[in-house]
């Protein structure tokens, strides 16, 4: 295997180093590197990166960190692996080549993670987003029994086949990096790989904001200004859909600030999960409502340029 | 003869699709060439993480000759006749056919059809594609920009026939002679010559075909590992099965984790290691407690010899029972009747309403059954009460498995009472066939009230099983009261149960809107006895003889027991003799009534008795009737069919010796109604008439 790690970088002692390793080796497998998404997102599959581009005919690489939100997984900043705030690392290839799995095990050699002396194994892991109308089959990528990756194949997003089928990859950063520094609590983890005093781990960066976005997500937000954005958020979408339509094989005009606000309604959905005003029979109406959403966004991207419409 | 080899080489399939994916490999395979008229001698198949394989030796080179005779029209017939004969035959002109001469019909065409047999390798080149295609697993994908559905992307086909390739495309996998090994241990494509040869370089290769010989590693290596740390090996099929699915080279290490974890109840421990980590646990053999270390299948010879598999696997497992301590600990902070309230989030049916609601039958059924199973009614409410407050601690939350358990232990931990605890946990007994039912008269109370509160709930909405149709289980459940009954030997009226459910939860619905449904559940739980007893070497009719005899309400217990004890009877020579004589005698006097246009029922008069055998049937009668009806009140059944079996002697002595159809009509209808008598004397144990044959 070729070892693509530039010398300068150390992904077992530094978090970011682990991040710059990932970018040079999907880039190097001609990735196109994106930014995060600008707004907040439960999973990078959130990201239109993903989620849109995996629909429609064209060939579609892309690789790229997305901080990800998962208001009811807050901790306080107590608990050494669990987030309400933690990074993924996705990658997306469309159509999925037929050495993805050589593909994604070089890139954990390039992190450091040799397959000669660690138990690397596919487990049955079949993902489903019903937020998203979204399914795929696909693994858990276990390294010495521990979850390292998400693998899928995508075969449906919002209710519509993948074809070309996209492969995606997730990296739970926080937790790949325990794993290459040997860190058993994630606020010890070394994030800039600096010793002594220019030493900085992940708890001086993330742990006040876990331990405040906690109080925010658990007891502070004002669950009816939250109901309402919810409301204002799907009717916006509704209306730039609507807006956008010019109808009569005309292309749609306006899918992506429209998915803006299914994604914005979605987190606004999770924000009122975790402060539990959500009941259970209540909480799969509220899931029906994002999915409408995303549908419908997804019906109208296959009626624009790049979602493949001629 | 040849010898045919197929690998389907592919993405990890999930472990738990291998098995029935070879299964389904061989038989389609198989099924096609006998279809195709190919016979061979056997046939074998293999399942693993990345391949299945299939093996069938003694195949013929190709395919029998079949001549075939096709009868046409009549020479001289009109022209779209002949030309629907020829099309039907494959003939592309009237030339190709035979006429052939017969005395009355004329001449006739006749086209010959010779078949030729087919070359093996072209029929399985055709065969396989389809098969691919149609492979029925579970659930299935598409890859890439193909259109080719697999359970996990397929890479590669081998498809050998005496060696030779048999040469096919499915979807641009082209099929060839070369296979991959070991995913890290083995580098480049093996070419394969036949099954010896592939077998033989695949184990090179660090691959073992057979999930048996993989399973059999494990388990030994993990009984070895075990004695060698003098410990002992907590087996578990379920998960060698799965952990042999997970890996195509076994290799069995051993890690530790810090006995201050011991504290957690062994089953979360056992639980965490498996669900999560597909790892096996240890215990002291002689003490039967669990020790602090546990065993992992890996896949890999490492460089390291395992040192950073193991160290990897310690973390994971140390933060999994961390999380478990946690719950445990944080769990037992709050009471469980403190719980109540969360249930009340929790939706059982739509209709039925939250478990909170649940809970308050529960507690109402038991105390209401208490009594009659021998429970303490205010144990059983308690019981009862808590039975599902473990649902919404932290722990059941996590492991779903342990449902029930966790619900014993914290209410230990909170003092309960032994026998709460218990029931507590055995109240979801039985969970299938083989799960054992509960012993302890709180868990007795508690268990039927889970059951029957569901039955009769599903009966009140009317979402009753159908056909092959029951998605709430309710057969299940029926027959887990059934067994619960016997096994406990206390009794139990469906019916009455239905009665009182409407009484505590539905006081405004009127008897006579329900009493038809109440039937019916009463008939389902008949049906359910049959069902459950016929397992038990009962047939089915013996339930309805016993089920159609005098009395006025039957329990569920008192029916399995007349069952029980009509099949024992049955099984003797008295019983078969006395069914058959019983049977005789009802057959003569229905014939007779018909003829008569009368019923011949009522009392015999002995002054007309002329042979001895006649009044000593009589007498038999008369005694056996008394007998088996104070036996039958004291719910004695062995001992009315004893009362019965008196009776064999003398109603085959007057068969033998009496003439029934005698010339004087006084003395035919007195000897008719001694044997109606014998049929009514019958029914004190069991209509004898539903019994077949």
């Amino acid at each position: 295997m070729a070892n693509a790690q530039p010398a300068q970088l150390r992904p077992e002692k530094s978090f970011q180093d682990l991040i710059l390793v990932l970018q040079q080796y999907w880039a190097a497998h001609g990735c196109v590197l994106l930014q995060p998404y600008d707004m907040e997102v439960g999973a990078g599959t959130f990201h239109p990166a993903t989620t849109l581009r995996a629909l429609g005919p064209k060939p579609w690489n892309v690789a790229y960190v997305q901080p990800s939100r998962r208001p009811t997984d807050g901790r306080y900043g107590e608990n050494p692996n669990r987030l309400q705030h933690y990074y993924q690392y996705q990658v997306i290839l469309k159509p999925s080549p037929p050495d993805i799995q050589d593909l994604y095990l070089n890139s954990l050699y390039a992190i450091g993670i040799d397959p000669k002396n660690h138990d690397i194994r596919f487990v049955e892991d079949d993902w489903e987003s019903p937020t998203l109308g979204a399914w795929g089959l696909g693994w858990e990528v276990w390294c010495d029994g521990m979850e390292v990756s998400q693998f899928t194949y995508f075969q449906q997003v919002g209710g519509f086949d993948c074809d070309p089928v996209a492969g995606e990859l997730t990296y739970g950063l926080e937790r790949l990096a325990m794993y290459c520094q040997g860190v058993d609590n994630v606020y010890d983890l070394n994030f800039n790989g600096g010793e002594g005093d220019r030493k900085v781990t992940y708890g001086d960066v993330f742990l006040q904001a876990e331990q405040e976005y906690s109080r925010h997500n658990f007891e502070y937000a004002n669950t009816d200004r939250l109901l309402t954005h919810f409301r204002d958020a799907e009717a916006e979408c509704k209306a730039l859909l609507e807006a956008g339509d010019r109808g009569d094989g005309k292309m749609h005009e306006c899918v992506l600030p429209a998915y803006d606000q299914c994604i914005k309604a979605s987190h606004i959905f999770n924000l009122l999960d975790a402060r539990g005003v959500i009941s259970v029979t209540e909480r799969q109406a509220y899931i029906l409502r994002v999915r409408d959403l995303s549908k419908a966004c997804c019906t109208a991207w296959l009626n624009t340029e790049a979602g493949g419409a001629a | 003869m040849s010898d045919f080899l197929l690998e389907l080489f592919c993405e990890e399939i999930p472990s738990g699709m291998q098995a029935r994916a070879g299964e389904d490999l061989q038989r389609l395979v198989c099924d096609g060439l006998k279809e195709a008229g190919l016979e061979f001698k056997s046939t074998r198949n293999f399942a693993g993480a990345r391949r299945l394989t299939l093996v069938i030796e003694g195949l013929p080179d190709k395919s029998p000759d079949v001549s075939d005779e096709r009868k046409g029209p009549r020479v001289g017939s009109p022209d779209k006749a002949i030309e629907g004969f020829l099309r039907g035959a494959g003939l592309a002109s009237v030339d190709e056919a035979e006429i052939v001469s017969d005395e009355k019909k004329g001449d006739y065409y006749v086209a010959r059809i010779e078949k030729p047999g087919r070359a093996t390798s072209d029929m399985i080149a055709e065969l396989v594609p389809s098969v691919i295609r149609q492979f029925p697993w579970p659930k299935s994908q598409r890859w890439g920009s193909g259109k080719l559905r697999w359970v996990r992307p397929l890479h590669s086909i081998l498809c050998l026939l005496n060696g030779s390739l048999v040469p096919f495309d499915v979807d641009g996998i082209t099929s060839g002679n070369e296979t991959l090994g070991h995913r890290f241990l083995s580098e480049g494509p093996i070419t394969v010559s036949d099954f010896d040869d592939y077998e033989k370089k695949l184990r090179e290769a660090h691959v073992i075909l057979d999930a048996d010989e993989r399973q059999k590693l494990i388990l030994e290596g993990a009984q070895t590992a075990a004695k060698k740390a003098s410990l002992e090996l907590v087996e578990d099929s379920a998960l060698l099965a799965e952990a042999a699915g997970l890996v195509e080279w076994p290799i069995v290490l051993m890690g530790a984790f810090d006995e201050e974890f011991l504290d957690v109840p062994p089953e979360v421990i056992i639980t965490a290691i498996k669900k999560h980590q597909k790892c096996f646990s240890l215990r002291d053999g002689k003490t039967g407690k669990l020790a602090n270390k546990f065993i992992m299948v890996s896949n890999l010879i490492a460089d390291d010899s395992g040192k950073a598999i193991i160290a990897g696997n310690e973390r994971v497992v140390r933060a999994r029972l961390s999380d478990a301590k946690f719950f445990w600990d944080q769990d037992r902070k709050i009471k469980l009747e403190d719980r109540l309230p969360a249930l009340e989030d929790i939706i059982f049916h739509e209709k039925l309403g939250t478990q909170a609601e649940r809970v308050e039958r529960l507690k109402a059924l038991a105390g209401q059954l208490a009594e009659a199973v021998g429970a303490d009614k205010q144990a059983a409410e308690r019981a009862a009460a808590l039975a599902k407050a473990d649902l919404v601690t932290d722990m059941v939350n996590e492991f779903p498995d342990l449902q029930g358990l966790m619900g014993r232990y914290y209410a230990l931990d909170q003092g309960e009472d032994a026998s709460v605890a218990v029931a507590i946990q055995e109240h979801y007994r039985p969970q299938g066939p083989n799960d054992a039912v509960p012993t302890d008269p709180v868990s007795i109370a508690v268990a039927l009230a889970d059951k029957l509160d569901t039955l009769v709930g599903f009966w009140t909405i009317d979402e009753k099983p159908t056909g092959s149709k029951d998605p709430y289980a309710l057969r299940r459940a029926a027959l887990g009261v059934i067994r619960i009954i016997r096994e406990n030997n206390v009794e139990l009226y469906p019916r009455g149960v239905f009665e009182i459910y409407m009484t505590l939860f539905h006081p405004d619905v009127d008897y006579r809107e329900f009493a038809s449904i109440a039937d019916d559940f009463q008939n389902f739980f008949n049906d359910r006895l049959k069902v459950q007893l016929r397992d038990h070497g009962i047939p089915h009719d013996y339930v309805d003889a016993v089920l159609r005899i005098r009395s006025s309400q039957t329990g569920l217990l008192s029916t399995i027991r007349r069952a029980d004890a009509l099949n024992n009877f049955l099984s003797t020579a008295d019983g078969t003799n006395l069914l058959a004589g019983a049977k005789r005698a009802e057959n003569i006097v229905e014939i007779e009534e018909k003829k008569d246009g009368k019923l011949l029922e009522g009392f015999t008069e002995p002054s007309l008795f002329q042979q001895e055998q006649e009044k000593a049937l009589s007498k038999a009668i008369d005694e056996a009737t008394m007998a088996a009806n104070a036996a039958v009140e004291k719910e004695d059944f062995e001992g009315a069919m004893a009362a019965m079996a008196k009776l064999r002697a003398p109603v085959d002595a007057f068969f033998d010796n009496v003439t029934v159809n005698a010339n004087d009509p006084k003395l035919r209808e007195n000897r008719l109604k001694l044997l109606n008598q014998i049929r009514e004397a019958t029914l004190a144990v069991a209509d004898f008439s539903k019994i077949e044959g």
